[in-house]
């Protein structure tokens, strides 16, 4: 396929393997981090004035799910202010390595938990509370200081980025459509990372060692193996480290990664989780129904019991339930028509067709929360301005922004846009979805259908 | 260690501790008066010390709904106080006492609760004596029945009640020692030396009562009317404004419910002819300077002026009589 490597220009290359630039992002980031806890415990408890909530809710999940992840994949964990404390602290440097590492535990991530279910775990608790999350400063300080001390406690007790990888609760889905994303770290020439000697790139470089000196992979992941972004965080050290100058940031098709999909249960749940969760929030946050908004909001109530019930069920066993039985129409008319055929359908049943077939649903869902997500992020972009003047709803007015009124903008635009997404997204989709029955001999059309009707509940929620 | 790793953490550090410390310092320079809905504890602080004379600079802000922000007996329009905004306001005040503030706005079923004091003090402290109410010096049990025995069978007009009267000499009944201390029924009664039909006589008593007050005053009882009073009472003075319903508990809420109920009234109907053409200004002027105690109706003596409810008793007998413009 066609692939244009961006760090063939020496600029971009320095920039990338230069660690000063990327500190000076990681200050900024982690500045902004702390301010966003401070003013969510000390700020105004009115969400649509408080920086916590305008910044982290709105414009970090602007930037997130409609440039971020779309176009540069896992390019947000690259400059994520979380991992950073914890990540230094184990290294005891900011910079370079080290001869003398610091004693911390160092224990690898038990074997049971190497997957993302953690992940979908922390995702869907903060799904639950997200009416209150969203909408209280303080309950949002509460959590973004909670990830960062996870992350500080994780990285003192194992190796890595233990959090990101394996309990961050957006780190998940990032990871999941950041393989429809343009972008990607791959090796340039498989042969020399087979006989590199010592593998750098995994276990690191010191000073005294080489002149690449750089960290192993925070992400636990060996680029030789690299064939999907979901677990590269684009950290850049193994542009670092490699002895070879055998890494590349490559620029490629979207959706490059879902040719060959993964056929894990925990990432094709993932993809069931954001389906129904931007569906649920769809109709939570922008649908008409006071009932329904109030049984999310109070949390512990009976309907708030009844509305998590749904939730899960939703998630858990109508929207996978239904996508199974898609795939057992999918393959009855096949049986027949394959029975002449020397390769049939047995290499695609179970679970692993479940699992490799969801992956056709990572487009459509990526293109749900981007509908979804203009919608309240053109409403409320106005505050941004606002919250940029007076972060703590003090009486502040530090760029003149303070008084901006509130007004949605470019409303005429977000039925257009949206309609763009949600179809752009299903024809995505079942593009991925034909070429996965092709290969596994079997009729598309029931994934198809099932993307459609998605899709027409969607527009339904949305417009 | 490096050079380079030295300055990178103390960039760190600086960032950090400057992204904290510099917004705790301005916070904790700052002095904002936070308004929340009563259940969520009302003004913080609720209790402010001004002098004499000295200008008093409050800084507002809501941390829920819009409230509205006045103070009592000064005959001042409410600034509004919106959620995670900041209402500058200054006052200065020229007699030393203790003055309520109070919540302009209808945030929830308990807004009137939300009240607090100014305590304003100065080189004269000695708060001058106030005079007994007129319900008082009448000695007026405010809490009695005072249901009228007799009610018009058509709203009585002013303008047929003007027509009647030449010839009659009724000038007694137009000044405001008469018509304070009388209610309507009262002066229904009075009114029967005069060759009248019953009809007639409501009809004069409309234009008594017309006479007794002012455009400007029903004017501005209205638009107190509506400011403070519609709230519960509603917008026709039927007793059934937005909050009216909910100042029941409803009877699936359990909790000692029915005791509750028991004790709230719902709020007066003033079209009920019954009710308010039994009831004197006097009367009505202490059910709103002393509140319904205990039935949810304010006190409103320490806000309003007398003239203002004065003004309001007089919009509210508008509900009984037709009165012409």
């Amino acid at each position: 396929m066609n692939r244009i490597e961006l760090t063939r220009n020496l600029f971009i290359k320095s920039a990338l393997k230069n660690r000063h630039p990327q500190l000076a992002v990681f200050i900024v980031m982690l500045a902004g981090y702390v301010f966003a806890i401070l003013a969510g415990l000390i700020g105004t408890p009115v969400g649509s004035h408080n920086f916590s909530i305008v910044f982290v809710w709105i414009a970090w999940w602007a930037i997130l799910i409609l440039v971020a992840v779309p176009f540069f994949g896992r390019g947000w964990c690259a400059v994520c202010p979380i991992p950073l404390p914890g990540e230094w602290l184990q290294r005891g440097a900011v910079l370079h390595p080290l001869d003398k590492k610091p004693k911390w535990l160092n224990l690898r991530w038990p074997r049971a938990l190497r997957n993302i279910w953690l992940q979908n775990i922390a995702f869907l608790l903060l799904a639950l509370f997200s009416s209150v999350l969203l909408t209280t400063p303080t309950i949002t300080a509460i959590v973004l200081a909670a990830m960062l001390f996870t992350a500080i406690g994780l990285s003192m007790v194992f190796e890595r980025r233990a959090f990101c990888r394996y309990l961050c609760p957006v780190g998940g889905f990032i990871g999941l459509y950041s393989q429809t994303a343009p972008l990607e770290l791959r090796i340039k020439d498989k042969q020399t990372c087979v006989t590199c000697d010592g593998k750098p790139c995994y276990n690191g470089a010191s000073t005294s060692l080489s002149a690449n000196s750089g960290y192993g992979c925070p992400w636990d992941v060996f680029p030789g193996g690299l064939t999907r972004n979901t677990y590269c965080g684009l950290c850049m050290e193994c542009l670092r480290t490699c002895p070879h100058d055998n890494i590349a940031v490559n620029l490629r098709p979207f959706s490059a990664d879902l040719a060959k999909p993964s056929a894990r249960l925990d990432e094709a749940f993932k993809a069931f989780i954001m389906l129904g969760s931007a569906m649920i929030y769809a109709g939570v946050l922008l649908g008409p129904w006071g009932a329904l908004k109030d049984a999310a909001f109070y949390v512990g109530t009976s309907a708030w019991i009844i509305y998590a019930a749904v939730f899960l069920g939703i998630i858990f066993i109508i929207l996978p339930g239904l996508f199974s039985l898609a795939l057992f129409l999918a393959h009855r008319p096949s049986l027949k028509a394959c029975l002449g055929r020397s390769r049939g359908v047995g290499r695609g049943t179970g679970l692993r067709t479940f699992a490799m077939f969801s992956a056709s649903l990572i487009p459509l869902g990526l293109m749900f929360w981007v509908a979804f997500s203009l919608s309240f992020v053109l409403t409320n972009a106005a505050y941004i301005l606002v919250s940029l003047s007076d972060p703590l709803g003090l009486g502040w007015n530090l760029f003149g922004t303070a008084d901006v009124a509130w007004r949605p903008i470019f409303t005429s635009l977000l039925a257009p846009a949206q309609t763009l997404a949600l179809v752009g997204g299903l024809i995505w989709s079942a593009r991925m979805a034909q070429k996965a029955a092709d290969e596994s001999k079997i009729s598309a059309i029931p994934v198809m259908a099932y993307c459609f009707a998605a899709t027409v509940v969607m527009l339904w929620l949305l417009l | 260690m490096k050079r380079s790793e030295l300055v990178s953490r103390i960039l760190i550090t600086v960032a950090v501790i400057g992204a904290v410390g510099a917004p705790l310092f301005f916070w904790s320079q700052s002095s904002l008066m936070h308004a929340r809905v009563a259940e969520s504890g009302g003004w913080n602080p609720n209790i402010i010390r001004a002098d004499v004379g000295a200008p008093l600079h409050l800084r507002l802000t809501s941390d829920d709904v819009v409230h509205g922000f006045a103070v009592g007996q000064m005959n001042m329009d409410g600034v509004d106080v919106l959620p995670g905004k900041v209402t500058d306001l200054t006052l200065t005040f020229d007699k030393p006492g203790t003055y309520t503030f109070y919540c302009t706005r209808w945030c929830g079923l308990n807004h009137w609760r939300m009240r607090g004091t100014i305590e304003v003090g100065g080189s004269n402290t000695d708060a001058e004596p106030a005079p007994a109410p007129l319900y008082v010096s009448l000695g007026l049990d405010i809490d009695a029945p005072h249901e009228a025995p007799a009610i018009p069978s058509q709203m009585p007009s002013a303008f047929r009640g003007e027509s009647l009267i030449r010839g009659l000499a009724i000038s007694q009944f137009i000044n405001s020692d008469f018509y304070r201390v009388h209610s309507p029924y009262e002066t229904f009664e009075n009114l029967d030396q005069y060759p009248l039909g019953e009809s007639q006589r409501w009809d004069v008593v409309a234009y008594i009562w017309q006479s007794n007050t002012t455009l400007e005053s029903l004017a501005n009882g209205k638009k107190l009317y509506a400011q403070n009073c519609a709230a519960c009472h509603g917008e026709n003075g039927a007793g059934n404004g937005v909050f009216a319903d909910d100042l029941l508990p409803s009877p699936n809420s359990g909790g000692g419910g029915d005791e509750v109920r028991s004790m709230i009234q719902t709020p007066a109907n003033f079209t009920d002819p019954k009710r308010i053409l039994g009831a004197s200004p006097a009367l009505l002027q202490g059910k709103i300077l002393r509140g319904g105690m205990g039935t949810g109706m304010p006190m409103w003596g320490s806000i309003f002026t007398e003239g203002q409810i004065w003004d309001l008793i007089a919009f509210i007998y508008s509900f009984q009589f037709e009165y012409q413009n």
